[in-house]
This record gives C-alpha cells, sequence and structure tokens, in this order.
C-alpha cells in the first residue's frame, strides 16, 4: 500500500518534471535567438511573401526584408519570418511579436494612429486579372453582368460594385489562391487587389492569366514598424538606397518578371 | 462609436443573413435529421445502412470541407448549380445545403438517443394494437423521443448557428456585398484595425442574441413537454 502512494507521488513528480521540462526547453528556444530580426510577411502571396513547399521563403517583399534587415545589421540566418495575416499585421507590431513588417502593406491614415511606417518602397494600384484569352473586360467599367472575385476583408471588389459595374456579382473567397482556381476553370471571370499581387499569380502559371493594366487606386506600400521606432529614419535611408543601386528592381525582375507587368517608377519616401 | 454610425446597417444586414442561414439550414437540417434517424432505427437493412453511411460521413468530416466541397466540388466541378444565373443565391444555397447535410446528422443521432429512452413496452403495445413500422413511429415513439431530447436538440442548433460563420469559406453575401456575419468582422478589422476588441464584443454579443433565446425557449419546452414517467 505504501508503496503504491510513494510509486504515484513519484509518477506525479516525474510527469511535472517533464513538462517543466518542456516550457523551459520553449524558452531557450526562443532565447537562443536573441540576436535575431523577426519580420512579418505574407506566406501565402506568391511573388511577393511565399513559403516554399521546402521551408525557404521567396518574394519581392522577401527580398526587400532581407535587403533592409542587411542594412540594419542582420545576416539573413539572423532573421526569423513570421507570417503575419492582413488582419494581424497591428497587433503584432504592437505586442512584439515581430519587429518589422513587410507584407502588402498599404500606408493608411487609420493605421499611421497604430504603427509606424517607413517608406513607401512601392506604389501598387488596384487592377483586374482575367483569362489570358478574355478579351471583353478591358477595366472596372466593363464587368457588369460579369462574375469578380476578392478576399473577405478587403473593400476593392466592393469599390468596383460600387463605382465603376454595378451589375458585376462579387464572389469572395478566403485566399486568392482560390479565386486563381475558379478564374482558370472559367467559373469566375476575373479576380481584383492590388497589381503586384495580381502579377504574382499570373508569373505562377505564365501564359494562363493576364493584367487588365488599367489601374484605378493608389495604394502605398510601406514597411510597418512598432509606434516610435528609432529605425525608421535608417529604412527609409535604405529603401532610397535600394532604388539607387539597382537592388529594388532587381528583387521585382527576380520575383515577378516573367508576369507580363511592367515595373513602374520607384516611389518618394514619405518621411511624414 | 463612429463604428455604429458607420457600419451600424451592414452589422445588421449580415446578422440579418446569419439568421436567415441559420433558420434555412435549421429546417432543413431537422426534416433530413429526422429521416435519417428513421432510417436508422427501421427494419430495412438497406435503410439502416444508408442512414449510417450518411451519418458516418459527414459527421466525421470537418464543415470547412463539406461546405468548400459544395462550392468547388458540386458546383464548379460536377456543375450542380441550385441557381444558375444568381451567384448570390446560388452560394446561399449550396451553403444551406451543406451545413443543413452537416447538422442532420447530429440531429439524427440526438433523436435516435431520444427514440432509446421510450420503453421498450411502448412500441410493443403500439405493435399489439396493429398499428404499423411508421404509424408506430409517427403516433407513439418519435413523439415521446422528441419530447426527451429537446435540450440537445437545441444544443445542436446552437452549435449549428455559429457553424454559419464557416459559410465564408465560399463567400456567402447578400445581394449588397455585405457578408454574414464572420465574413463582416473580417471586414471591418481588416478596415478598422485600431478597434479589434470592440468588433470581437460586437460580434460576440451579436450571436449571443441569437443563440441565447434558443437555449431559453428549450428550457421552457423541455419542462412544459416533460414526458412524467
Amino acid at each position: 500500500m505504501k508503496f503504491q502512494k510513494i510509486a504515484a507521488v513519484a509518477g506525479v513528480l516525474a510527469l511535472a518534471g517533464s513538462l517543466a521540462a518542456c516550457g523551459g526547453n520553449d524558452d531557450t528556444g526562443s532565447d537562443a535567438g536573441g540576436d535575431k530580426i523577426k519580420i512579418g510577411i505574407k506566406f501565402d502571396q506568391p511573388g511577393l511573401g511565399f513559403k516554399e513547399a521546402d521551408g525557404d521563403y521567396s518574394g519581392f517583399d522577401v527580398d526587400m526584408a532581407e535587403y533592409i534587415a542587411e542594412g540594419l545589421g542582420y545576416d539573413d540566418d539572423q532573421i526569423e519570418w513570421v507570417e503575419a495575416v492582413s488582419a494581424n499585421r497591428e497587433t503584432f507590431l504592437k505586442d512584439g511579436t515581430v519587429d518589422m513588417i513587410l507584407a502588402t502593406y498599404s500606408i493608411t491614415d487609420e493605421r499611421k494612429a497604430e504603427v509606424d511606417f517607413a517608406g513607401p518602397y512601392y506604389i501598387a494600384g488596384q487592377d483586374l486579372l482575367v483569362a489570358a484569352d478574355n478579351t471583353d473586360i478591358t477595366g472596372p467599367e466593363s464587368l457588369d453582368g460579369k462574375k469578380l472575385c476578392s478576399v473577405t476583408g478587403s473593400t476593392s471588389a466592393q469599390k468596383v460594385k460600387d463605382e465603376y459595374s454595378k451589375g458585376v456579382q462579387l464572389q469572395e473567397f478566403d485566399t486568392y489562391s482560390k479565386c486563381v482556381t475558379a478564374i482558370e476553370g472559367g467559373q469566375l471571370d476575373a479576380m481584383t487587389t492590388d497589381d503586384i499581387i495580381l502579377a504574382g499569380y499570373a508569373q505562377q502559371s505564365p501564359g494562363k492569366f493576364k493584367i487588365v493594366g488599367a489601374p484605378f487606386s493608389e495604394e502605398n506600400y510601406g514597411v510597418g514598424l512598432p509606434k516610435g521606432s528609432e529605425d525608421r529614419d535608417k529604412i527609409n535611408d535604405l529603401i532610397e538606397q535600394s532604388f539607387e543601386d539597382g537592388a529594388w528592381e532587381e528583387a521585382f525582375n527576380d520575383n515577378l518578371g516573367e508576369s507580363g507587368y511592367t515595373l513602374p517608377e520607384p516611389p518618394a519616401v514619405d518621411r511624414y | 462609436m463612429d463604428l455604429f454610425s458607420e457600419y451600424g446597417s451592414a452589422i445588421l444586414t449580415s446578422f440579418g443573413l446569419t439568421l436567415r442561414l441559420a433558420v434555412y439550414s435549421g429546417i432543413f437540417a431537422l426534416i433530413l435529421g429526422t429521416v435519417l434517424a428513421v432510417f436508422r432505427v427501421s427494419p430495412v437493412p438497406v435503410l439502416r445502412f444508408v442512414g449510417a453511411a450518411v451519418v458516418y460521413t459527414f459527421r466525421n468530416t470537418p464543415l470547412t470541407l463539406v461546405m468548400f466541397f459544395a462550392l468547388f466540388g458540386l458546383a464548379y466541378q460536377l456543375g450542380f448549380n441550385p441557381a444558375p444565373d444568381d451567384l448570390y443565391e446560388n452560394n446561399f444555397r449550396l451553403a444551406v445545403l451543406a451545413l443543413g447535410i452537416y447538422t442532420s446528422t447530429f440531429v439524427c443521432e440526438v433523436l435516435r438517443a431520444g427514440i432509446n429512452t421510450v420503453p421498450l413496452g411502448q412500441a410493443e403495445a403500439a405493435r399489439a394494437i396493429g398499428l404499423t413500422f411508421t404509424q408506430n413511429l409517427r403516433h407513439v415513439v418519435l413523439p415521446q423521443a422528441l419530447r426527451s431530447v429537446i435540450n440537445p436538440l437545441a444544443s445542436v442548433l446552437i452549435a449549428m448557428t455559429k457553424n454559419t460563420t464557416v459559410a465564408v469559406t465560399i463567400g456567402v453575401v447578400t445581394a449588397t456585398g455585405v457578408n454574414e456575419a464572420s465574413g463582416q468582422m473580417k471586414t471591418m478589422m481588416e478596415n478598422e484595425s485600431d478597434q479589434i476588441l470592440l468588433i470581437f464584443i460586437i460580434f460576440a454579443i451579436g450571436f449571443m442574441i441569437l443563440t441565447l433565446p434558443i437555449g431559453f425557449v428549450a428550457n421552457w419546452a423541455s419542462k412544459r413537454f416533460a414526458v412524467i414517467r
């Protein structure tokens, strides 16, 4: 009887010990990278921020992030990539989950109240992606009776309906990839979001899609930073430097060069 | 308070859509669930097999997957479009179909449990006075079974009301482009990222307004209609 009790106590202690060890391991895991920079990117946007099947990261935002991190004194292996989906971006910057964010992050006044921005490093515009053989969609006004796809939470498709084509039918999905699948299958006619994001999908299967090329908005992509970040000026300098030394153009051509979409002029950095 | 002046009507519209999804799916699930339960207790082996197959398939598949299949499998690949000319109505019906079938399996199992609470003597007595299987179920067994499972059925319906949020996977929106509640919440979070906490609270309260009455009515009804043995 007594032996059983001791055994039970020992068992409980062993269990508690293993749990504690677990926690300990986790701690050392993150502490070991004390000298790392955590950068938030998209994991699911081909050509911009994308996690490859083999675990590597690729895209225009990724290359720009590496360039900026290098300028701040971090090697590539000191970068810890964190997935920052659109709805999480401000939260991640505020609670320190990430140190900066390059994730097709438009600079807006609402967001400026929450976080700081360096840049813009790219000016995108809302555009349409259609199947390569489509000829009757020439711009947002030509969508009456068509089926237009966008992702939930984005106002881009609603804007088309309100301002350009009242008769358009909107399909919303949780990811752009589903839109692409449906356009490829012919069930939907077009999808809309920023042209550079569309270019990423066009790049994935060259020849199947085309971008209409009539942008009807302006989105300033910036580097999201925690409020009051000291690195902001430095990063602004680095962005300007990337325009001059060709790194910016190279990042674009490496990732989106075959999409049939041409690189616009570099934007003027806004040091507000 | 800006949130209400800007989004007030959209929030109402989105909960209206959620409510419509819940009501249609609920009715569909209750009917189909009853049919499945009858199948599963019927004396015909084929029917029992069909009932069990449907229940085991859909009860053990994630709802997101069922919902996704309804649009990409049924509609896109197999060409089953309940309303081919109207994208919104088409998606709505497909969502009701997916959510209804999924929920019906839970309704079926709850009802079957209810049937098991009816003493065997009841069914035997009904048979002895010459009632057929159908008459037996309709007049003797099912009414008693239903009355004993009002509360668990309400839990299934509450879960289903919350599950309407999965319809966002296939983009169920009104003709004016307003999402059901979870999509609307996502839209607002994207645009008003500085007020996420408040947005959460608004939608949590919205869902409680939809689901709490189900529980209250069920509590009252299960007392009112309790089978006293």
